[in-house]
């Protein structure tokens, strides 16, 4: 247990006095500070007397000078960040010799990876919760609205999962960095992965959904459900689908079930009554993407444990 | 004093898919040894510490250090063993005294404890000066003899240096030596591969051979030099004024006598044991004059390139 601790120490100081963090960090706030600027500008945009949420708004609301919302930064810098703390785990203590001598302590094997992720895990923590209060705190200021109870339980459930995202994406860097003995392979790899999973994924989605479901201006509105379900299913195999339908359900729950109403929304948007989620059912509606997420983070970490466990430590 | 066999291997197999790294090894290293442990580059002398200390597991076979399984007590080993690998690291961006600091944190010392440990130990090995320096400004003796610190901080009853002077130089060498002799002083049993042979020979008391995952040999020096060379046999160099073959005949009706050689004035004289009084009187009562008579050493390098002859 001592040993554990003891990497965890080491790696939060590490980490916390890294250039990298502290340069990534500073991109995260800087990004965070300029979305909430624009998002208290026009807020008042859109607003009517049975607004409910008023709060959450600064949140999603986006304008015409950055036409970016805090979450979709948020989803773009979390993998990064995730990437970063975690692409060079264990090839660099390989690398540069510690590795064979670490482990020449009296420490379990599972000390060293545990107390890595577990320290990258609470770095991450640090970086999501401080980096939304911020914000939080920026907008109470600015716009002189408090938050009601339900909405600072949605932020709270907004920030774990955001952490749940990020773990996911380290406990990938850190599988990598145990498969991949050099660190820029490692690094390049995570890298390719989520771009591919952030950019490509809803294109190929909608490739093979149009392919398997062809439907045009006339199309029924059987078929076009029928394409749209094809083209979520497939698109849910990204963990950045499933992290984006979460935030959604959180933040804008006026939008209701992402499975249910997401394409018709556009259609009928017009006449609907704003009627949002209640915060349970937002949590019921999310469970599946939650518990998907947690799993991909759970099964990159046993694999990065099996493959680590058993390897030979030749100081080479 | 009673002896008690500290690192015992049963039939240690290593294979790499076909290659078969160590092949049925039997070690015995005994306490308080410094155990010599050679052979030339690939010969599997890193696979087996490796295996000793459970950084990879045997094909088949066993190895016990103090009675523990490397590989299912893995813990236990490390707490009584150090090791110091080949291509040591350290942390670049803490200093020295911070790279102390996690291996003592690492052995569950206490900071009290810890803290007056280190001090101790960096002054021991000559690097005070550089205490608060990072290590990135370091040589690489300097990180050798740091390495040697971070070994001894866990007091341990086992230490593994593998290829410790590797790259240094002679002034640096000898440093590394006497730290490693002095451990052994306090009763650390050490184990030191090595195939660069004079330093060895320098400081230890037990050697063992390994070729090509055999182990070939094992024992001390003077032990392997006579099995090797002098066919389990004693030699006698006996230097005299003149050879004759009067005496030669004379020296080979000694007892216990088997075989005598001249070379110029030298004459090779096997035996099962050391007859050197019986052949000084030989020699007095002859023509010849006795100039010196000495039991022929055996070097490592004279025993390791017989064994590598044959292998």
């Amino acid at each position: 247990m001592s040993g554990l601790m003891a990497v965890f120490w080491k790696e939060l100081a590490d980490h916390f006095s890294s250039k990298r963090f502290i340069i990534l960090s500073l991109l995260v706030y800087l990004a965070g500070i300029a979305t909430i600027y624009v998002a208290a500008q026009n807020i008042r945009t859109g607003i009517t007397e049975d607004t409910q949420l008023i709060f959450l708004r600064l949140f999603i609301v986006s304008g015409k000078t950055l036409p970016f919302s805090f979450p979709f930064f948020l989803s773009l810098f979390i993998p990064i960040v995730g990437i970063a703390l975690g692409f060079d785990a264990i090839n660099s203590e390989r690398t540069s010799g510690n590795l064979s001598r670490i482990l020449s302590q009296p420490l379990y094997r599972d000390s060293v990876i545990n107390g890595k992720f577990l320290a990258g895990l609470v770095t991450l923590a640090i970086l999501v919760v401080s980096i939304v209060v911020l914000v939080a705190g920026m907008g109470l200021r600015m716009i002189g609205v408090p938050p009601t109870a339900e909405e600072v339980l949605r932020l709270f459930a907004f920030i774990f999962v955001s952490i749940i995202y990020g773990s996911f994406w380290m406990s990938l860097a850190v599988l990598f960095s145990v498969f991949f003995s050099r660190m820029a392979t490692s690094a390049l790899a995570s890298i390719a992965l989520w771009i591919f999973l952030f950019l490509f994924m809803s294109m190929l989605a909608g490739v093979i959904s149009g392919a398997l479901v062809p439907i045009d201006e006339n199309s029924s509105l059987e078929l076009i459900v029928k394409n749209d379900e094809i083209y979520r299913t497939i698109s849910r195999i990204s963990p950045n689908t499933l992290y984006g339908e979460t935030v959604q359900v959180l933040l804008m729950p006026e939008l209701g079930n992402p499975s249910e109403t997401l394409m018709l929304i556009s259609i009928y948007t017009a006449g609907m009554i704003p009627s949002p989620l209640s915060l349970g059912q937002s949590l019921l509606i999310i469970w599946p993407q939650l518990t998907i997420l947690i799993a991909l983070t759970a099964l990159c970490f046993a694999g990065s444990y099996i493959k680590f466990m058993r390897e030979e430590i030749r100081s080479t | 004093m009673d002896k008690q066999s500290i690192i015992e291997t049963k039939d240690l197999v290593k294979t790499y898919g076909k290659f078969v790294a160590v092949d049925r090894l039997n070690l015995r290293v005994d306490e308080g040894e410094i155990f010599g442990f050679l052979g030339p580059n690939g010969a599997g002398k890193t696979t087996t510490i490796l295996m000793m200390l459970g950084l990879t597991e045997p094909t088949s076979g066993t190895a016990r250090i103090y009675g523990f399984d490397p590989t299912r007590e893995a813990v236990k080993v490390k707490r009584i063993t150090g090791y110091l690998p080949e291509k040591v690291g350290f942390y670049e961006d803490l200093t020295v005294r911070e790279n102390l600091d996690y291996t003592a944190a690492l052995n569950g010392l206490s900071r009290k404890i810890a803290s007056k440990k280190i001090n101790e130990l960096i002054d021991v090995v000559g690097l005070s000066e550089m205490a608060e320096r990072k290590i990135a400004t370091l040589s690489h003796g300097m990180k050798q003899r740091l390495g040697i610190a971070d070994v001894m901080i866990k007091d341990p009853k086992v230490a593994f240096f593998d290829e410790p002077t590797a790259g240094i130089d002679p002034e640096g060498i000898e440093q590394i030596l006497t730290l490693i002799k002095n451990m052994a002083k306090h009763k650390v049993t050490i184990v030191l591969s090595s195939h660069q042979l004079h330093q060895v020979q320098k400081i230890c008391t037990k050697v063992g051979i390994l070729a090509k995952g055999h182990l070939v040999a094992q024992g001390s020096i003077e032990q392997l030099g006579r099995e090797s060379i002098g066919g389990g046999k004693i030699r006698i160099e006996v230097q005299v004024s003149q050879t004759t073959p009067k005496l030669i005949e004379s020296i080979r009706k000694v007892k216990g006598v088997t075989g005598v050689e001249s070379r110029d004035d030298l004459l090779l004289v096997s035996c099962d044991e050391d007859l050197r009084r019986q052949i000084a009187k030989v020699v007095a009562n002859s023509d010849s004059l006795l100039i010196q008579m000495k039991v022929e050493e055996y070097g490592l390098d004279d025993i390791y390139m017989n064994y590598f002859r044959e292998a």
